[in-house]
């Protein structure tokens, strides 16, 4: 890859390996997994990773649009309701990411991520906060002794219009401060002019600086324009060492949809079936009530499977959704219709 | 006059572009009207409607994929080598069906333009028999015809060139290939015909004709697995009824004029309609955006 | 996780299902002189309802209703009038849609989503197309003056029974003829509230008649001297024996038949969406399509990856009550057809093909066949020659695209073939090459009212829909030159 130093003692290594080398030499290895030869020898350099990505069979829209819209129509109810509404409220990554955020909105944004619905305590935790680098501490402090995640967004988002040594420094600010897991966003500038070992590198670079910490990989695919560069950069992603392959920063429209996660669970599965290695998939932005959650949960279990059902590998970027998903737990168990009233703003 | 003894004309099949004599070895007597010897015909059998049938199933890969630019320009190369030979038409059609040469002019006339009308229409069919379908949803889908394959087509007895022409073009302009059995007590005006098409631009094959008799023919043809339709204006309704029954093994296409037909007349576009497909295509839009497929 | 959808049922209650149904002759309901049929939920293998079954007389007395309606008020009205009866008609399933969505999933066995979303909206939105035409048929391309043909006889299947009753009777009304038609025997009942619906469009009496009935009815009326016209849809051995027996009458037919279409996957195709067209393709209405895309051929290249998301795919699938919105493959129509698709996919394991079945539960009562995959399937085997009309699909393997052609043209039938392929000059390429009514390019199963629809060869002629499917049911002047 052509804009950073790794290219030059990497040409036979996994490139995760190479990247854990890269720039500081202090990285750690992304990933002990070793990838199939035809995956491993796709990151060689950056011809093979644009011919790898090239050849991936192309994405026809309508007829993923019309697989998705198909799962919008399956019906759950009672039982199976209830328990999806736990697990999407389980996978809320509970976001605020507002330049106006203040201490004291991360600390009562935690205290909600705790204790979702105080009236009703056995009402499950959310799976992480998801917040500003310099607002880590804060998160951190307000949950500490609890298994809740603390998300931080780093590498300039959300435009990732900075200098690589920046981005390792957010990315290190965040996880000094106590990010448990990073959210960084690729360079759609680089991935759009065709410069995908930028891309590749950058990814796993941050990945090299994460080391155990999880790594969400924010595609912004409302700006990536077709389907089929959805696609490939989820590929890519997944590729350059991701955890997580994500939607969008929320910034953008469009943001998640149904066809984009469905195309990215379809990587996760094709990644699964041919390494082995389960990644995860967070669609993020646009999810506002629990029908959409449970649409995306229904096509969490039947594109990428019932083992995806499981925070640790799927995850709603959202702040609203949460009050919903509230409410409509309410309404399961009580039987009639709750209000906003009822549920706390945060 | 002169004294000079005239040289005949052995009158032979038209298969694949060659003029064979019938594998039968068979001929039979043509009249004048009168009831004078004119010619002797080939009497085709089953073996060389079978034969024909095989070169005109040939010719229909190159003939439908032919251009319908080229078909049209061939067709109507057609009628310019009929011009070229319009007083021996006229003989032969006033000879053969016993009318005064003048009644044979318009009949050979109507023969000429009527191939120049068709000549015309290679290049409309699929505007106008096809077309983009405005189908609600996110797709691009179009109708378009294409021929149906090898037409099996008895000739008018009585009307023994315009009948003959009115039947064949038909089925030939929009790409499909012939088997026509030639009015059997009429028969020299289709073969001389025959002469005109071996002698214009139309691949040999396209258009066979046998000579003798539809009833000892036509059932094979009616019943020929790769034959595709009959067009049975020419039939008398009894053979026909059964040429119809038999095309039901094979789900074949049939088409007749009902009543007494009107070759003077419009032609309309039902016959080159009976011999058409109507083949839909559907494909998705969109790939613009990420926002639905079917915003473009 | 664990997680299971918990029971959707639709209501029931909504079908409004009566204990009896009666024919609708001459704008009423009455009892025919055929002895009651039973018609069973293929759910459940249950009784659904008895309905009255029409005679060779009662065939006599609804063509004379039809003829009478023809003559003294259909072929008077105006174009526009007519129009407007079809418009209310195309409102009037819209606005019961959802009753006649569960009268047709009781009936027919198909799941309730594909009644919901298919059947119900594409009969309603025939007939709006159709009211469109009425008054526009000097326009349509047939001919300066086009006329209707009379009284038009038409049998239908059981596999779209509301579906094809739009498909037959709306083109017919538009284009100025009356109708006598039967309904299948197996799926009598939503053409009979159909009835009902045109009953309340005040369309005059006589101008639609139906008569439920077996075969018999079918032949009778099909064979009538007062039917101008016959347009049939069904297998193609009844196609031909119906063909044969209306030799010598005159009468305009129409045929929509059989077909065994090839969905032929090239290595670059869209390989997801491509699998998703492959199941709905031939498990679509549990493959009793006759354009069900029966015959799998992916280029050998890509055969084993195709495969093998096609299995991991169809164990995504739910098989189960009909009734149930998250039901994916509801049940056979029929016992008889269900030991029919049996008896051809055993076929496929004698001879030699590999036979892979979806892990799905099947309901221990009602009629059920699992989605069925065979692979190691040669071009001679029967599996990959006759029309299962069933949940089976047979795979076969293509080296280059002429031999994807050849391969697919090999069959004496010629209704759909599917092509998937990222590149545009072979998709135009190929849907030239493909002797098929209808080609889907990168999609597969796609029906409007606007596209016609019809097959090749032993698939039947004339089409349905589009302006094809009106002429059909004209004729002009110069037709007889």
């Amino acid at each position: 890859m052509s804009t950073t130093n790794v290219q030059d003692d990497s040409q036979n290594r996994p490139a995760r390996n190479r990247a854990g080398q890269d720039v500081t030499g202090e990285l750690t290895r992304a990933s002990a997994g070793i990838l199939p030869a035809h995956l491993a020898d796709a990151t060689v350099d950056e011809s093979s990773l644009k011919r790898f990505l090239a050849g991936l069979p192309g994405v026809d829209p309508v007829g993923l649009e019309q697989r998705s819209a198909g799962l919008a129509t399956r019906s759950i109810k009672r039982a199976s309701k209830l328990q999806a509404i736990d697990l999407a409220i389980s996978m809320v990554d509970l976001t605020t990411l507002e330049g106006a955020d203040t201490p004291g909105k991360v600390k009562s944004l935690a205290a909600k991520a705790r204790r979702p619905d105080p009236d009703v305590p056995e009402t499950p935790t959310v799976a992480a906060v998801c917040v500003y680098p310099d607002m880590v501490a804060t998160a951190a402090a307000a949950l500490a002794g609890t298994d809740i995640g603390i998300a931080s967004v780093a590498t300039a988002f959300p435009s990732g219009r900075s200098s690589l040594q920046i981005k390792i420094a957010d990315t290190k600010l965040a996880i000094d401060a106590g990010a448990t897991e990073v959210d960084m966003v690729i360079d759609r500038g680089a991935f759009l002019s065709g410069n995908v070992g930028k891309v590749f590198d950058e990814i796993a670079t941050i990945k090299g600086v994460c080391g155990d910490t999880r790594l969400k990989v924010i595609l912004e695919t409302g700006e990536l324009g077709t389907y089929d560069n959805v696609r490939k950069a989820s590929w890519l992603a997944l590729l350059a060492g991701g955890d997580f392959i994500k939607t969008s920063t929320g910034k953008i429209s469009p943001a998640a949809t149904l066809p984009v996660t469905q195309l990215m669970l379809t990587a996760v599965r094709d990644w699964f079936d041919e390494t082995g290695e389960l990644r995860a998939v967070k669609p993020a932005g646009g999810i506002r009530n629990t029908k959409d959650a449970i649409r995306y949960l229904v096509m969490v279990h039947e594109v990428a499977g019932p083992q995806w059902l499981d925070p640790f590998l799927f995850r709603f970027g959202a702040s609203s959704l949460l009050n919903d998903l509230l409410m409509q737990r309410r309404t399961q168990l009580s039987g009639h219709y709750s209000g906003p009233n009822y549920v706390t703003v945060d | 006059m002169s004294d000079r003894i005239a040289v005949a004309k052995t009158y032979k099949l038209f298969v694949g572009g060659a003029f064979p004599r019938s594998e039968s070895g068979r001929t039979y007597q043509v009249t004048t009207a009168e009831g004078a010897f004119l010619a002797n015909a080939a009497q085709g059998s089953r073996k060389d409607a079978r034969d024909a049938v095989g070169a005109a199933r040939k010719a229909f890969g190159s003939w439908s994929n032919a251009t319908a630019y080229n078909r049209g320009q061939v067709i109507y190369r057609i009628a310019e080598m009929m011009e070229a030979r319009r007083a021996q038409f006229v003989e032969l059609v006033a000879e053969s069906e016993g009318i005064k040469a003048s009644k044979a002019q318009v009949a050979v006339d109507t023969a000429i333009d009527r191939i120049v009308h068709f000549a015309g229409w290679t290049d409309k069919i699929a505007a106008v028999f096809g077309g983009a379908n405005p189908v609600a949803g996110p797709f691009f889908s179009f109708s378009t015809p294409e021929p149906t394959g090898v037409v099996a087509v008895i000739a008018p007895e009585e009307d023994s060139l315009l009948g003959l022409i009115s039947v064949v073009l038909p089925a030939i302009v929009s790409g499909n290939a012939v088997v026509v059995i030639a009015s059997q007590s009429r028969p020299v005006p289709a073969v001389t015909f025959a002469e005109v098409l071996a002698t214009s631009d139309l691949p040999g094959g396209v258009v066979n004709i046998i000579t003798g008799s539809a009833a000892e023919i036509a059932p094979w043809l009616a019943s020929h697995g790769d034959v595709n339709a009959l067009e049975l204006t020419g039939a008398e309704p009894e053979l026909r009824t059964a040429l119809e029954q038999a095309a039901a093994g094979t789900v074949k296409r049939v088409h007749y004029s009902h009543g007494t037909p009107d070759f003077f007349g419009d032609p309309g576009t039902a016959r080159m309609r009976a011999f058409l497909e109507t083949k839909t295509v559907w494909h998705p839009t969109g790939a613009v955006s990420l926002s639905g497929g079917g915003s473009y | 996780m664990d997680w299971e959808y918990a029971p959707a049922p639709e209501s029931a209650a909504i079908g409004r299902i009566k204990p009896r149904y009666q024919m609708f002759v001459d704008g009423a309901f009455r009892d025919g002189r055929g002895s009651d049929l039973v018609t069973l939920n293929p759910g459940t293998g249950e009784q659904l309802s008895t309905v009255s079954t029409a005679s060779s007389e009662d065939v006599d007395e609804a063509v004379a209703a039809a003829r009478a309606a023809y003559d003294k008020y259909w072929s008077k009205i105006s174009g526009a009038e007519r129009g407007k009866y079809l418009f209310r008609i195309a409102r009037g399933i819209a606005e019961r849609a959802r009753e006649l969505a569960v009268v047709e999933t009781l009936d027919n066995g198909k799941p309730i989503k594909e009644s919901r979303d298919v059947d119900i909206p594409t009969a309603s939105a025939h007939f709006f197309y159709h009211a469109g035409w009425a008054d526009k048929l000097e326009y349509a391309g047939f001919g300066p003056r086009p006329r209707a043909l009379g009284v038009a006889g038409q049998v239908i299947p059981w596999n779209f029974p509301l579906l094809m009753a739009a498909w037959k009777i709306a083109p017919a009304l538009a284009a100025g003829n009356t109708v006598v038609i039967k309904p299948a025997e197996t799926t009598p009942l939503s053409i009979l509230v159909l009835a009902e619906i045109i009953a309340d469009a005040d369309l005059p009496p006589g101008v639609v008649n139906i008569l439920p009935g077996a075969g018999d009815v079918g032949s009778a009326l099909v064979n009538h001297r007062g039917v101008d016209k016959v347009a049939f849809t069904g297998s193609t051995a009844v196609g031909k024996a119906i063909q044969s027996s209306l030799a010598g009458s005159g009468k305009k037919v129409t045929l929509e038949l059989g077909g065994k279409a090839a969905n032929i996957v090239f290595d670059d195709a869209p390989i997801d969406q491509a699998v998703e067209g492959i199941v709905n393709g031939i498990f679509f209405n549990q493959g009793q399509v006759c354009c069900a895309g029966s015959r799998l051929l992916v280029q050998e290249s890509v055969a084993e990856e195709v495969v093998a998301k096609l299995k991991s795919r169809l164990a995504t699938l739910r098989m189960g009550d009909p009734m149930d919105k998250n039901t994916d493959i509801g049940a056979i129509n029929s016992a008889l057809q269900l030991s029919r698709v049996s008896a051809l996919a055993d076929s496929g394991d004698d001879e030699g093909a590999e036979r892979w079945t979806a892990p799905c539960a099947v309901p221990d009562r009602g009629f059920y066949f699992p989605p069925t995959v065979f692979s190691n399937v040669s071009p001679a085997m029967r599996i990959a020659r006759e029309e299962i009309f069933g949940p089976v699909l047979s795979v076969l393997t293509f080296r280059t695209p002429d031999e994807a052609v050849a391969k697919a043209n090999n069959t004496p039938y010629g209704l759909s073939a599917g092509v998937w392929t990222e590149k545009g000059s072979r998709i135009l390429g190929m849907a030239a090459a493909l002797r098929a009514g209808v080609v889907w390019a990168n999609t597969f199963n796609r029906f409007d009212p606007a596209a016609s629809f019809g097959g090749y060869k032993e698939s039947g002629f004339g089409r349905e829909g589009g302006p094809a499917g009106l002429g059909a049911y004209l004729t002009n002047a110069e037709d007889g030159n």
